[in-house]
This record gives structure tokens, sequence and C-alpha cells, in this order.
């Protein structure tokens, strides 16, 4: 098989975006941006607590794939994902109220800030050990596959596209090889995007020390896939090579490695002094903002006025102070909440002495629901959802005691 | 319901179901020392060798002999239909494959193999390699692929090779599938069966007879079950699938080869239940998976001794069916457990302080558990032997607990 490694030169002649896709890539970018700036002071106010990681100055990386991506696509990030959640639509009040433990959080205030959930806007997760995503993104790319084969359910040659984004540091584990090489199988050819945000550095270990080959868009092919190295500061850079890898995947070409070189302008956490990361290393980064980068090509190419941009930052601005008050004035989790979604199917908890289970007690569980709605899978998959016997309602199975 | 054991095939990873090798037994009835014995479902002890291979070295057998009048698992009165163990997994696999076209199953070697234990034989030829997916050796990876799927809206069933091997998929086992459901506040079901055979063979060694039973109960959201006849396997193995939680379901190297006649028509079995094996008056014993059958074979001596066991297979490890339980020790005062898992923090541990907190006033006798040996199984058979806990124990720990 030939593979193409390909590197993307973007033409300086003429803008690649039209103007209404310009300013979603940069309102978007500068909502990720205020929104962790805003975590940070949150933070150090006390309203927010644990680890917090920041995104701030990988923006491109985000926007310039998830703006392209439709509705029933998923997403798969890592314990950095709040912009993640954001650019996928996941409503910036229910992602702060997350970050504040707050009932009205996306996760109900049980995830936190690393595990960012959301059925509707096919968010699926947040997970807090590096590579532990990399198979659930995978396995969402099988559901989209078996669904399109099996059930006969999606569009011919139109899958539903999984991304997964995870670090440096990530492609040193075993889930990523082990999952490279599965998406890839001959039967399989997942639609799939692995996107390596590359900043360097994994907490204070850099990527140079830990990595025998340190280019890691080489280890695509290696598994048969092409592999793309991008200037992950440059959005439009990103989404040329997003544009081609989320339409192989569609189109069942299967899976596409792209290794985004990017920087975190913070510390790995709220909690890294971050001393190891020499000035000018940061400084070089820094100059390469790309959110003003967007800026700077967007007014060079005329597509908008500098106050007309300014109209977008001020609008953000709004909507941040909106969700922090949101976040501010939501109820915490009472604790009729503790055990509610411990499981699924609550008869999980079991038969007590008195012959009843236990989720029957309304001391056990307060306010459980026995319902399936609240734990419905993403809607796009509604449609390979064959209706079927549910097996939470305890009566509708013919039982044996035996 | 009588079952019986058929062979030592387990031996080998490749089982051909049609042959049939005969252990001979280490407790024998009287006359009959060194002679083959097999019960067959209906009752009838036969004690004449078919005539084909046979292992003489075998440390034990499992016979289950029980009463005529002994209601263990419930049969109609049609006549139903003989199969092993690992057929009734199959079986009732594949019904719930053509009842939900989003039940699939995927591990290793599940597809064009068939299953090292035969489980899945068949299968790929008639539900296509996607839907009976062989995957790479990874389990870490598609076992993650796995709860991926579920959370997409598929129903995956994962084989684990052998049960020890999932000790790889620890991270996704215990991270997201006992906790996703939970972190997500509630927005991702995870209905994944993970299974696998486990427990102590014939001389697999150390890191192919691990109990991880006790491994896994901790886990917050995961359910966990163990059959042990292939009435109940079919029944958990279905019921497992139709649940919307995560369900471990522990088989055994040692009892695929059980044969049991099974309905003809559909049944599906609660996953929170206990199976009441032997119902008695004495004494209280707890077990499951292949201990219930060094039980049963404890049993029988007792009952020559005069006592009147009841046994209970749990098969519900998580979370424990306290009102079976409940109800007997109410009615026994007197507890022994037996389990195959090691001493330390096993399920027998955990069984014994739910007694305790639930039952204490019930209680005539401390509980007494007996557990394998915490060491790994070594490989000797004699050894082998004096790891998991044998009849004999048994009956000196009903005789101490009934002084």
């Amino acid at each position: 098989m030939r593979l193409k490694i390909q590197s993307f030169s973007i033409s300086n002649s003429q803008a690649v975006v039209s103007r209404d896709e310009s300013l979603v890539l940069y309102e978007d970018m500068v909502l990720g941006r205020v929104f962790e700036d805003m975590c940070a002071q949150m933070y150090y106010r006390g309203k927010m607590f644990g680890f917090v990681h920041l995104y701030n100055g990988q923006e491109a990386v985000s926007t310039g794939f998830i703006k392209l991506l439709e509705a029933r696509d998923s997403v798969v990030s890592t314990y950095c994902d709040h912009v993640h959640a954001v650019s996928k639509g996941v409503p910036p009040r229910a992602v702060m109220a997350e970050l504040f433990g707050k009932a009205t959080g996306c996760c109900r205030g049980q995830g936190g800030s690393m595990h960012m959930f959301s059925a509707q806007h096919n968010l699926l997760g947040g997970f807090t050990f590096i590579g532990e995503g990399i198979p659930v993104a995978t396995g969402a790319a099988f559901s989209s596959k078996y669904c399109h084969e099996v059930l006969k359910e999606s569009t011919p040659n139109r899958l539903d596209v999984t991304v997964a984004f995870f670090g440096d540091g990530t492609c040193n584990n075993g889930q990523f090889f082990e999952c490279l090489n599965m998406a890839q199988l001959e039967l399989w050819k997942l639609p799939i995007v692995f996107v390596v945000e590359n900043n360097l550095w994994a907490i204070g270990m850099p990527h140079l020390r830990a990595t025998s080959d340190p280019e890691i868009w080489k280890k695509g092919p290696a598994f048969g896939m092409p592999g793309v190295h991008v200037d992950g500061m440059d959005v439009l850079k990103v989404r040329e090579v997003a544009i081609e890898a989320i339409a192989r995947a569609r189109r069942g070409e299967g899976p596409t490695l792209v290794e985004c070189e990017t920087y975190r302008f913070r510390g790995h956490s709220l909690a890294d002094p971050d001393e190891l990361r020499k000035p000018d290393e940061k400084a070089s980064y820094a100059a390469r903002d790309p959110i003003t980068a967007l800026r700077k090509y967007i007014l060079d190419k005329e597509l908008a006025s500098a106050a007309e941009l300014k109209i977008i930052e001020k609008k953000v601005d709004a909507v941040i102070e909106d969700t922090v008050e949101f976040a501010d004035s939501s109820p915490l989790p009472p604790w009729s909440q503790l055990l509610e979604n411990i499981f699924a199917d609550p008869k999980g908890f079991g038969i007590g002495p008195d012959g009843k289970y236990r989720c029957e007690d309304p001391k056990f569980i307060e306010g459980t629901s026995l319902s399936l709605e609240s734990c419905l899978p993403a809607n796009h998959l509604h449609r390979c959802l064959i209706p079927s016997e549910s097996s939470i309602r305890p009566n509708s199975i013919k039982v044996r005691h035996g | 319901m009588a079952a019986s054991l058929q062979s030592a095939v387990f031996l080998s990873n490749r089982i051909d179901p049609h042959r049939r090798l005969f252990a001979s037994p280490a407790r024998s009835l009287p006359g009959t020392k060194g002679s083959i014995l097999v019960v067959r479902s209906d009752g009838r002890i036969s004690g004449r060798l078919s005539g084909r291979n046979l292992i003489t070295n075998a440390v034990a057998v499992e016979c289950c002999f029980t009463k005529a009048d002994t209601p263990t698992s419930s049969t109609d009165s049609k006549p139903g239909h003989e199969l092993l163990l690992f057929e009734a997994l199959r079986e009732g696999l594949e019904e719930e494959m053509d009842r939900d076209p989003r039940v699939c199953v995927m591990g290793e070697d599940v597809g064009h193999y068939g299953g090292s234990y035969k489980v899945t034989k068949g299968l790929a030829p008639k539900y296509g390699d996607l839907r009976v997916l062989d995957t790479p050796i990874a389990e870490n990876s598609f076992t993650g692929m796995g709860i991926g799927a579920a959370m997409t809206g598929l129903r995956p069933v994962i084989e684990g090779m052998n049960m020890g091997f999932l000790l790889l998929a620890y991270n996704q086992i215990s991270n997201n599938c006992g906790m996703l459901h939970y972190t997500s506040g509630g927005q991702f079901k995870i209905p994944v069966v993970i299974r696998g055979p486990g427990g102590v063979g014939r001389q697999l060694g150390a890191e192919h007879s691990q109990r991880l039973e006790s491994y896994f109960q901790s886990i917050p959201g995961l359910q966990m079950v163990a059959c042990s006849t292939p009435y109940n396997a079919k029944g958990l193995m279905k019921a497992a699938i139709r649940s919307d939680n995560p369900v471990v379901l522990f088989e055994h190297v040692l009892l695929y080869n059980l044969k049991e006649r099974i309905p003809d028509e559909e049944y599906v079995l609660c996953l929170e239940e206990a199976e009441m094996v032997r119902p008695g008056e004495h004494v209280t014993i707890l077990t499951y998976s292949r201990m219930r059958y060094h039980v049963m074979q404890a049993a029988k001596t007792l009952v020559n001794k005069g006592y009147d066991p009841e046994v209970i297979d749990i098969r519900s490890l998580k979370p424990f069916d306290l009102y079976t339980i409940g109800n007997s020790v109410k009615k026994t005062h007197r507890v022994l457990i037996v389990e195959e898992c090691m001493r330390t923090g096993g399920i027998g541990s955990s069984l014994r302080a739910a007694i305790i907190d639930n039952f204490w006033d019930y209680l005539d006798a401390p509980i007494m558990c007996l557990s394998s040996q915490d060491v790994p199984t070594p490989y000797a058979g004699t050894l082998e032997e004096w790891t998991v806990v044998q009849p004999a124990q048994i009956v000196a720990a009903v005789e101490q607990l009934c002084q």
C-alpha cells in the first residue's frame, strides 16, 4: 500500500476560509481562551478544586478539528478537556458548573474537571489516565462501522467519525500503539482520527527525553495509516489537515494519525510551578499565539474588521460572565444524589434481607430513578437502537428461580 | 438437577466436544475403588467405562449426587435437551444475538477459532466477522473498545481467553467500566458482559489458575456473577447481556464439560439471586462455582454421617442475595463459606462481613470460611490439590461447626 505522508502548505495569496468560517473559528478560540483564563481565576478564588489542566495556547487544535465535525460525530478527550467540550457544543455554563462541583454541571458535579461528558453532544469523556480514552474512542468508531455494516443504519460512505485527542506523553503508552494497530486492521478500518497534541512536555518530562523516536507522525505509517505533521499553532493549517483526515474516515478509508505541534502557555496543571520550561521556549511559542495569528489573518485578508472582532470578544466575555454567575448560583448536589448513578440498572445494588431490591427502599437510595431515560446514549445512535425489552423494569423478564 | 462432570479435557486449550474423558474418583462408592462413575442427568449412575481415553491421575472428581427430591435448578415438565456447560453458554449467547442485533462478541480467537473453550464456536460463520470480532492480543485496548462501543449503543460481550488476562484490562475495567456511568452523571451506560474462564484447573500453573473475583469486587458499578451449571450458565449469560450494568461473568475452566438437561423454552435467570442447591436444617454452606461440587461431594458424606446441610450457590458475587442467604442463616444458625478464591480479601471475607452486619443475632457459632491458600497456584499436582479446598476439609469444618 502506498502511503502518502502529506505536508500541507497554505498559499498566502487568497483566504482559505470564508468570512463566516473564519469568524466561527475566531469566536471558538477566543471562547476557549477566555474560559480557561476564567478557570484559573476561579481556581485561585477557591471556586474550583483539585487538578485543573488548562488548554491555553492549544486552541487551534481543538477549534481546527471540532468545528468541522457534525453533531453525530464523537470527540474523546483527556483530562485537559474543557475546551474540547466547549468546542463540541457543550454549553459553557454546564462545563463551569461541573468545575464548581454543582448539580447543574454536565455530569451533575460527579465528574469534575477531568471527566467532561455529554451524551447530547457526543463528548465521550474526559479521562484521567493518559491513553485510557483512546480505546474508548476506538470503540465509538467501531460502533459507527458496526451501525453501517451490520445494522445497515447509516448513510453509505458517510460514517460517523470519532476524533481522539491526546498528548505526546500518551504516545509512549501501550494503548496508543494497540489502538493504532486495531483501527487499521484489514477488516476494521475504523472511522477515527488520532490527534496528537504534542506540546513538547508531559508534566516535567520533555518529549525528547521520553521518546526514542520523537517524530510521532511517523508512527502512523508503521501501522499502515497516513501520518501527518502539522503546525498546531495555526488553526487554518490544522483545519486543512482535519478536512482531509475526517473525510477519509467518513468515506470508510480508515484512520489517520495527525501530530499537531503545539504548546501550552500555562503549566501542566494549576498546581504545576512550571519551572523547567525555558523562558525563551515559552516566548517563542507565545509569539505564535493561534488567536493572534488568526486575528492577523482575518484583518490582513479583510475578512472582517477589528471592530467586528471586538464585538465577538465582548460577546465571549459576556458569555463567560454569565457562565460564572450561573455556576456560582447553582446548587450543590444533595446527599440524595450520592448513589443515584452507580448503576444504570439499580437492581445492581442487590436484594436486601427483606427480599426486596434495595433500590425499592426509598431510604437506601434517595431519588433513584428507575426510568431508562436518564441513561440513553447519544442522539445520533438512536437510529441504531432497536427497541427491545428493557431490563430495568423488574417484571419484564420471565425469571426462573433455580 | 444432577449435573455430571465429563472430563478433564480442559488440560489443553483445544476442546473437542466429542471426546469424553473420564477421571477416576478420589472418593468412590464402596466396592468401586478405581472404577469410573458418571452420574447422568436423570440420576442413573453408570459404573462402566465407555472404552475411550482414561485419565487415571486426576486429582479430584466432581460428582454431584443429589437426593431425588432435591430441587436444585428448576426444570419444566418438558423433556428439554442435554448439553455441556460451554454449549449452554453458547446457546444463551446465540439466543441473545438473534434477539438483539446490537449484541456482539469481541476477544481473542472468538471468531474463526471458535473460542479457546469453544463457547463461540460457529458464531462467526453465522453472524460475520464484525459481530464476532477477533481482536489482536491487547486486552486493555479491546476491553476499552468494548466500553466505547457500549457507550455508543452496542452491547458487547468481551471474552478474556483466561480470566487472568483481564488483569491487563484492569485499567479499563476499573476506571471506565465501573466508573463511567457515575462520572458522566448517568449520561452513558456500559452494558458490557466481561466473561471468561478462571479458577484453578489441572496443573495449569499459577498465572492460568487465577481467581479474580476478589480483585474486581471493590469496583463500584460492577456486578459479578459466577455460573456453575449448564442451566445457570445459560440463564446468567442471557441476564448479563440484557442488563444495562457492566457484568463480569465468571466461568470455571473445570466446569465447561458439565452435562445437564436444560429446558427447551427460553428462560433468563435473575442476576442478583442465589440458588438453593440442597435445602437442609443443620448448617448453611455458601459456595459458588467449582466449589459447589466439592461441597456437594462433602454433603454426601455429611448426610451419611447424619448431618443435614443446606447448600446455597450464591451465584451473585456482587451484590449478595441477602434474602436467600438470610433466610438460611435464620433457619440453621450456622454458616460455612466455601470458596476458591484466596483467603485474603476474598469473596468470603465480604460475605462474612455482610452476614455479621445483617444477621448477627441469628448466629449460634462464628462463621467459618474455607478458602484457597494465599499462594500462587503451584504447578505440582499435590501442591495444587492442597491449594484449594477439598471435600474432606468441608466435612471436617461442618463437624466442627456443629459441635
